[in-house]
């Protein structure tokens, strides 16, 4: 895994020069001064990224000073608040749709409408939804990426299985994974959000994309029946026993031992998964893809697609060199390579960005672009208020272990529901 | 001597005491010993699900080698040093004065202001937590090692005061009266009799409250973020974030954030205890 | 050091006013300092506190009073519920460092050769962060590698997931504070020892008492101003418990380990939370209940105080 990182690197680092010759005679605009970054993108592979971000945009512009705070990942969802009215860097990760609400209304972040009203906006279409609030935008996206069943091929050709279209397919797959002592599912919840994938996929497919819309918009109660369907299906599964044990102990990476062990043949995930199951040995003859199947025939799919971004703080120092970071991150160019296999391997926000030829990134860009009709949500915890989020991923943990409990688990969230909204 | 000493007992059960002492000690430090083992072994050893075999082979040296040059962690000491060197000072400097007052001086409100500084050393910090992180924000000083240390020192003040004062209590009284009777002056009487009394208990003190500083994590995650200025404690956990999993990495990186104020207390052990069970003993 | 070779120059006929009142003055000038500082932050930072939990803050926009709304919002919260059991857990698992502080005392009470090594290696895991403590605990529970479960499975017992089970959680992580917290009695207790006076105990062992009945009525009571510290820093310890609950289960599984320190800084700065005025009311509850110990504390010094 180190040997694969540094290699990333050293391209990244080849490819820095030959970009930087190409790209420093278009930028007529000469950037000085400091340049303040703050990025949440910790984990090894996102990390070697930005750090080639920086390092080319950085010879790009010889006189400008790139500082760049790499933070946790996790520790930077609580740190952005602090740091955006007290110590405002001048370019910050951040997530898209309602997620960045609480910093709009606050006035914390920078209105860029006026870079979106640019080449950018026509090259960023398919985004600029999810970065508008109140008609105006406040961030660019860098990368997005789809969600949906990581699977183990060769344990499904062992034991002669398919990628299941229906529910009643997924289950029977499942049974005959268990029959044969062999997980359905990984999954770690320790920190919550996992169990929120379940869930939007799950209501997404029970009830269409409008209802979950509905759902984390706050509109509709926790106790209808419509949910109670939905929490009926996901209890089919646990009742079956195809999650691993003990997952409320894990964190997503430490579930990952199980697929990569095979003592669980599948995870539904978000396609930053790929990585490390590859850094873990699953090549792509071990490892491949399904769309989470169709439950309710009379709903449309509808797929979770988060959107990682980046935006201004509106106290930033220098915004013309922040403008300038952010333009260089959408660019076509920039796009296709950090998006690629050997980097995120994500896809690209921006529209003449070549989709890396990786078997995951090509099913998932034909998967959102042909095969969602009904929607493209966020995610649980982007989609719902903050709070709302935390209570109900807190429940949906509670429901995996205890599925007795789930009368007393919605009232819980009807609750929180009167009062938040 | 409370029980009955050793070399009086039969000499079965002293046969019996030396055989169990390293065996309680064993049982006492297993989850530690763990850890150290943990630490040495190669990465292979943890794929291959042999958690607790014997190492394969001895990678101490690669793990520690990539704790300190492939990780934020020696900034991170760094830091902590930074940290808990300047608070050791402001601490001994402050509560040495409030001490020697509190301690030497008879006035009305003596002990309603000794009793603030304990009262406020037994407060549950949380409730501290919101209105020192904005006094904070609004100090400029969010983020930065100058703010945590500014906090630090006052909190600690309130412990120190309370082991100065009972410290100085403690010494020969008359001392200063003939110092006064001299026409010392009380500043002279703070510098020339008393400060040079107190060296052991500020001894004690330091090492002391380097152990609590260097191992505080709440406020270093109240205070700060980032590796530009968080102590080792708090960097551990996004050192754990970024190698999870990485067992053998994680145990390097926690044996090493733990190593310096265990350096301390066995460097300055005789200081360590004293100030720990200060008023102890009557 | 001999005081009378000090220079004696000052004193002149006509004294200043700060010297006809030097010894009422100079405790106001050394305390100036210390005071202020901590007025400012750790006496006034109380106060606001109480003020703010009145409010309802996001901490980014402008604070909305709303009265005893967060109290009342309190009595309905069930998870705060939680935190308050838990705490309750806490503080009276958490005094059993102090007998198992003096049985380990007690244990080293003698000297061999090497005692002194023993003695401090026993001391050991106080002067670790409560971080690796936690760290090295979640691993020791740990369901599938973990060392408890491999124990178990000597005797036929286990597998069982002390830190995912919502009844077991409170118990694993208090046993994994006990660890630092009694090492931290035994010593405690071990200089405690070191003053028992020997003429009590042979007078003592002159009225026939041994074993169980010379500790409870001969060395006890003389260990009773260790047995105060001894007290006093464990409650104050089960009462900040953080740490620990931080890294070892971050208040899960569903909140079941929640204590009201970590439930106030979940609520006030944690990633979904920033409600500071609800935090500020959690803090405030959380602070009431040390008062009544803190009230005791200094109650129980002012006594000494007076003895002298």
């Amino acid at each position: 895994m180190h040997s694969m990182l540094k290699a990333s690197v050293a391209a990244l680092g080849a490819l820095a020069i030959s970009a930087s010759a190409a790209l420093a005679g278009s930028h007529g605009e000469k950037l000085s001064g400091d340049l303040v970054i703050f990025s949440d993108m910790s984990n090894p592979a996102p990390r070697a990224v930005m750090e080639g971000m920086v390092e080319r945009f950085g010879a790009m512009h010889p006189d400008l000073n790139i500082e760049l705070t790499v933070i946790d990942r996790e520790a930077y969802k609580t740190q952005i608040r602090n740091f955006l009215t007290a110590n405002p860097p001048d370019v910050a990760n951040w997530y898209a749709a309602n997620r960045m609400k609480p910093y709009v209304e606050a006035g914390l972040f920078e209105d860029i409408s006026d870079l979106w009203e640019g080449p950018i906006g026509e090259e960023l279409a398919s985004t600029k939804g999810a970065m508008t609030l109140d008609g105006k935008q406040w961030g660019v996206p860098y990368t997005y990426y789809q969600w949906g069943v990581y699977y183990r091929k060769d344990i499904f050709d062992q034991y002669g299985l398919a990628e299941p279209k229906t529910w009643d397919e997924e289950k029977a797959n499942c049974q005959t994974l268990l029959d044969n002592g062999v997980k359905c599912y990984t999954i770690g919840t320790k920190f919550l959000w996992t169990a929120g994938g379940w869930f939007d996929y799950l209501n997404m497919r029970t009830n269409g994309y409008d209802f979950h819309a509905a759902l984390t918009g706050g509109e509709i109660p926790w106790t209808d029946d419509r949910v109670k369907a939905t929490f009926a299906n996901w209890r089919e599964l646990i009742d079956m026993g195809a999650f691993i044990d003990n997952h409320q102990s894990y964190s997503w990476q430490e579930a990952l031992p199980f697929m990569i062990n095979g003592e669980a043949a599948s995870y539904l995930m978000g396609n930053f998964a790929v990585a490390p199951m590859r850094d873990g040995g699953l090549d792509d003859s071990k490892l491949d893809f399904y769309q989470f199947p169709a439950i309710n025939p009379d709903v449309e799919l509808a797929e979770d697609a988060p959107t990682d971004t980046f935006h201004i703080p509106s106290g930033a120092s220098n915004k013309e060199a922040a403008r300038a970071f952010l333009e260089f991150v959408v660019s076509a160019d920039n796009q296709t390579l950090i998006n690629n296999g050997e980097n995120l391997g994500q896809l690209p926000v921006n529209k003449n960005s070549g989709v890396d030829d990786d078997k995951f990134l090509k099913e998932g860009f034909a998967m959102l672009s042909s095969n969602s009709p009904g929607g493209v949500a966020q995610f649980f915890d982007r989609d719902a208020p903050a709070e709302m989020a935390s209570i109900a991923m807190e429940g949906f943990q509670e429901f995996m272990v205890f599925p007795d409990n789930l009368d007393d688990i919605l009232a819980r969230l009807e609750q929180a529901r009167a009062r938040i909204y | 001597m409370f029980p009955t000493p050793i070399e009086k007992t039969p000499r079965a059960w002293q046969l019996t005491y030396q055989s169990l002492l390293p065996l309680a000690l064993l049982m006492w430090l297993l989850p530690l010993l763990a850890v150290a083992l943990f630490s040495v072994k190669p990465e292979a050893d943890f794929v291959g699900g042999g958690y607790w075999s014997i190492p394969s082979y001895f990678a101490g040296f690669e793990n520690y080698g990539r704790v300190f040059f492939d990780s934020d962690m020696p900034r991170y000491l760094m830091n902590s040093v930074l940290i808990t060197i300047p608070t050791v000072i402001g601490c001994v400097v402050l509560s040495s004065m409030t001490g020697f007052a509190l301690g030497i001086y008879k006035f009305k409100s003596n002990i309603w202001i000794f009793f603030m500084f304990v009262a406020g050393n037994f407060v549950p910090f949380q409730i501290l937590m919101v209105p020192v992180r904005d006094l904070t924000l609004d100090l400029g000083l969010y983020n930065t090692k100058t703010g945590l240390v500014l906090f630090h020192i006052a909190f600690q003040t309130g412990f120190c005061t309370l082991f100065m004062r009972n410290f100085i209590r403690a010494l020969p009284y008359p001392l200063i009266e003939a110092a006064r009777v001299e026409g010392v002056s009380e500043w002279r009487i703070f510098w020339f009799v008393v400060l040079p009394l107190m060296k052991p208990a500020m001894a004690a003190m330091s090492v002391l409250i380097f152990t609590f500083i260097w191992n505080d994590y709440f406020w270093a995650v109240v205070l700060t973020q980032g590796a530009e200025s968080q102590p080792v404690t708090a960097g551990i956990t996004s050192f754990n974030a970024q190698y999870r999993a990485a067992y053998h990495l994680m145990s390097a990186g926690s044996i090493v954030a733990a190593l310096p104020p265990v350096a301390m207390f066995f460097l300055m052990q005789k200081h360590f205890i004293a100030g720990l069970t200060l008023g102890a003993v009557k | 050091m001999s005081i009378t070779a000090m220079p004696t120059t000052e004193i002149v006929p006509a004294r200043s006013w700060y010297k006809r009142n030097e010894i009422a003055v100079t405790p106001w000038l050394f305390l100036a300092p210390g005071v202020l500082f901590f007025l400012f932050y750790v006496i006034f930072p109380i106060f606001q506190s109480f003020n703010l939990s009145l409010y309802a803050w996001d901490g980014l926009g402008e604070a909305r009073y709303v009265g005893l709304a967060n109290y009342q919002e309190l009595s309905t919260d069930r998870a705060f519920e939680t935190s308050l059991w838990n705490n309750l857990k806490w503080l009276v698992l958490y005094l059993l460092a102090i007998p198992a502080g003096l049985f380990i005392a007690l244990f080293l009470n003698q000297t061999v050769t090497g005692i002194r090594l023993y003695k401090s290696l026993f001391f050991f895991p106080f002067v670790i962060s409560q971080i690796v403590v936690g760290l090295v605990f979640t691993w020791f529970y740990d369901p599938t590698f973990g060392l408890l479960n491999v124990m178990l499975g000597w005797i036929g017992l286990g597998p069982i997931n002390v830190l995912g089970d919502p009844t077991l959680v409170t118990y694993g992580i208090i046993a994994a504070g006990l660890w630092p917290q009694t090492a931290y009695c035994m010593i405690l207790y071990l200089t405690g020892l070191n003053a028992v006076d020997p003429e009590q105990i042979e007078a003592g062992r002159l009225d026939g008492a041994k074993g169980w009945r010379m500790l409870w009525y001969i060395i006890i009571p003389q260990l009773k101003p260790a047995t105060f510290i001894a007290f006093v820093v464990t409650i104050i310890g089960a009462l900040r418990s953080f740490d620990l609950i931080s890294i070892m289960t971050n208040g899960g599984p569903f909140g079941s380990s929640r204590v009201l320190s970590f439930y106030m800084f979940e609520k006030a700065l944690s990633e979904y939370g920033f409600r500071m005025g609800y935090g500020a009311a959690i803090a405030v509850v959380l602070f009431l209940i040390m008062l009544v110990f803190i009230a005791y504390f200094l109650w129980s010094m002012f006594q000494e105080e007076r003895a002298r």
